[in-house]
């Protein structure tokens, strides 16, 4: 008959370090492509005059200094003083800001998870709350949030509120629609088989839930955390600006933003250091993926089943 | 004790039943098993012996008639825990371990911890892989998930077993291997057996009786008993087991003709 592979380990994984790193080099590589195409893009335009070599077609983006500073002059605003006369560098500053809002967008991100996974368990244990929430659920995510940020933080000024636990909210906002669409999907996507595998068993609803859905709504739970976390940060930002919360990435793309004609490289850093904050969130929702992972050792690629 | 395993009464189905493009699936089924009996339901596609294989398991309820198993209704037996099932997917849960594929239903019997690992490693010896509790399902091949989603079904000493196909998705040699531990298994454990099968030399070697059923809609054709005595893998070359399999097929020549 067949021989089988028999190591509960599967593939020894080849020193997750190295391949960590490897992983980041290749994001700096990419980032070092950017800069090199951004600094090619404006080299070009300063010979043409802002246009297509050989043609009178303008470019898209013109390229002075004002509108395309340098990389190193990007770079290099990052470690002087965020304002004349105070000691603190600008990557200090973004730095800290982002910190802050980071605690904002992690207040969002965890509430809204935990009112997404509501929603979905909800919907599913009644059919009637799925015909009735999902339209709702669908429509909330078409309002603008510029416009409902500022609702929010005035509804918070009236209860128990604070504008940075508001700003949470709005992070909140944007975050429960993928978890409550995607963990519905995936609390409904055990097979039929298996459905009826519980019943044979006379197993309850509860049961059939945490023994059978929810572990088959993990692999659909992750993309979604990943992107809710991302939008967690985009949430509390623009929270931030239409709150007026100081302290944060979005008071700090704002006053750049103000600015700009002085100190263009100041707004591209705040930019830069907003998608850095994405970034790290994502990186972070993947790494508890990668340890939750480990402990449960799904061969969902299959590349672990070996047959002789 | 005296009780017969199923008594089907009667049985209809009809799918979509108030909607234009309704179906009858089962009409009129009659059908009895006894208590340790091994019963093979053969048939063309859509026969509805999943059907009927379904509603002895209160997966679906029939349309018209009555179950009884073990002499009560096939809900109450259902809730009692008088099923083990086994389908043509070993359906086994990825994330858990062979062992905790196992315990599944044990767990959900509320047995304790230690009583749950004691049966499931006595339920891999029984079929045979015993060294095999620690790795995930799909870390085995394709014999080896539908012994262990057998092993799963009768870990909880069902009073019935009901089988929708649990070969069809292996090839020719595993599945005879299959089969003569399956009624290794089927002694060993002493349970009654209902069969879905569309293969005829299955049929004949594993069942005491085989029914064949007539499709659109499913009715019971014929009841051919065979017995084969004790089986082995020469019993597939005995004379015997070839006026089975003829009989059987046979019988289903003649349903194809009639449909």
């Amino acid at each position: 008959m067949t021989a089988v592979v028999r190591s509960g380990l599967a593939l020894p994984s080849p020193a997750p370090i190295l391949r960590a790193l490897r992983r980041m080099a290749a994001g700096a590589v990419a980032m070092a492509m950017v800069a090199v195409a951004w600094e090619t893009y404006k080299w070009m335009g300063g010979r043409t005059n802002d246009h297509w070599p050989g043609t009178s077609f303008g470019l898209p983006v013109r390229t002075n200094d004002l509108v395309m500073p340098h990389v190193g002059t990007i770079w290099g605003a990052l470690w002087d003083p965020v304002q004349r006369g105070r000691s603190q560098t600008l990557a200090g500053f973004l730095f800290q800001s982002a910190r802050f809002t980071f605690n904002e967008a992690a207040m969002g991100f965890a509430i809204g998870t935990v009112i997404g996974l509501f929603l979905a368990v909800l919907m599913l244990r009644f059919s009637t709350a799925e015909r009735g929430l999902m339209p709702w659920i669908n429509i909330s995510q078409t309002v603008p949030l510029i416009a409902l940020a500022p609702i929010i933080v005035t509804w918070g000024r009236g209860t128990f509120l604070s504008d940075t636990q508001a700003v949470s909210i709005i992070a909140t906002y944007l975050t429960f629609f993928p978890v409550a669409v995607n963990a519905l999907q995936g609390l409904q996507s055990p097979a039929k088989a298996d459905l009826e595998l519980m019943r044979s068993y006379a197993a309850p609803w509860s049961q059939t839930l945490w023994k059978l859905r929810v572990p088959s709504a993990r692999p659909y739970l992750f993309p979604a955390f990943k992107l809710a976390a991302t939008l967690s940060v985009v949430g509390a930002i623009v929270g931030e600006i239409s709150a007026g919360v100081r302290g944060g990435l979005g008071r700090a793309v704002l006053n750049f933003a103000t600015i700009y004609s002085t100190g263009p490289e100041k707004l591209y850093a705040a930019v830069l250091a907003s998608a850095m904050l994405g970034l790290f969130v994502f990186v972070l929702v993947t790494g508890v993926e990668r340890i939750v992972d480990r402990n449960q050792n799904r061969g969902e690629s299959g590349n672990t089943t070996r047959e002789a | 004790m005296t009780d017969p395993a199923i008594v089907a009464s009667g049985i209809g189905k009809i799918f979509n039943r108030n909607s234009d493009n309704a179906v009858t699936a089962l009409t009129d089924i009659d059908l009895s098993v006894e208590p340790g009996e091994f019963v093979s339901l053969i048939g063309p596609s859509g026969c509805g012996k999943s059907t009927m294989l379904r509603i002895f398991g209160d997966l679906i309820s029939a349309t018209t008639g009555s179950v009884e198993v073990f002499g009560k209704p096939a809900s109450q037996a259902r809730l009692d825990r008088d099923y083990g099932m086994a389908f043509q997917k070993a359906g086994l849960f990825d994330w858990r371990k062979v062992s905790a594929n196992i315990e599944l239903p044990l767990e959900l019997a509320g047995w304790s911890k230690d009583r749950r690992a004691y049966r499931s490693q006595e339920m891999l010896s029984l079929v045979k892989l015993q060294d095999f509790g620690d790795n995930y399902p799909w870390q085995l091949s394709g014999g080896m998930q539908q012994r262990v989603a057998i092993a799963r079904a009768l870990s909880f000493e069902p009073k019935l077993l009901l089988m929708d196909e649990p070969f069809g998705a292996l090839d020719e040699m595993t599945r005879e291997h299959m089969q003569v531990e399956l009624l290794r298994i089927y002694r060993e454990a002493g349970t009654t057996v209902v069969f879905v099968t569309h293969s005829i030399p299955e049929a004949a070697f594993l069942s005491d009786r085989v029914v064949v059923l007539s499709p659109r809609p499913g009715r019971v054709h014929s009841v051919i008993d065979v017995d084969l005595g004790v089986r082995n893998e020469d019993t597939r070359e005995s004379e015997r087991f070839f006026r089975a399999t003829t009989e059987i097929r046979e019988a289903l020549r003649s349903v194809e003709a009639n449909s």
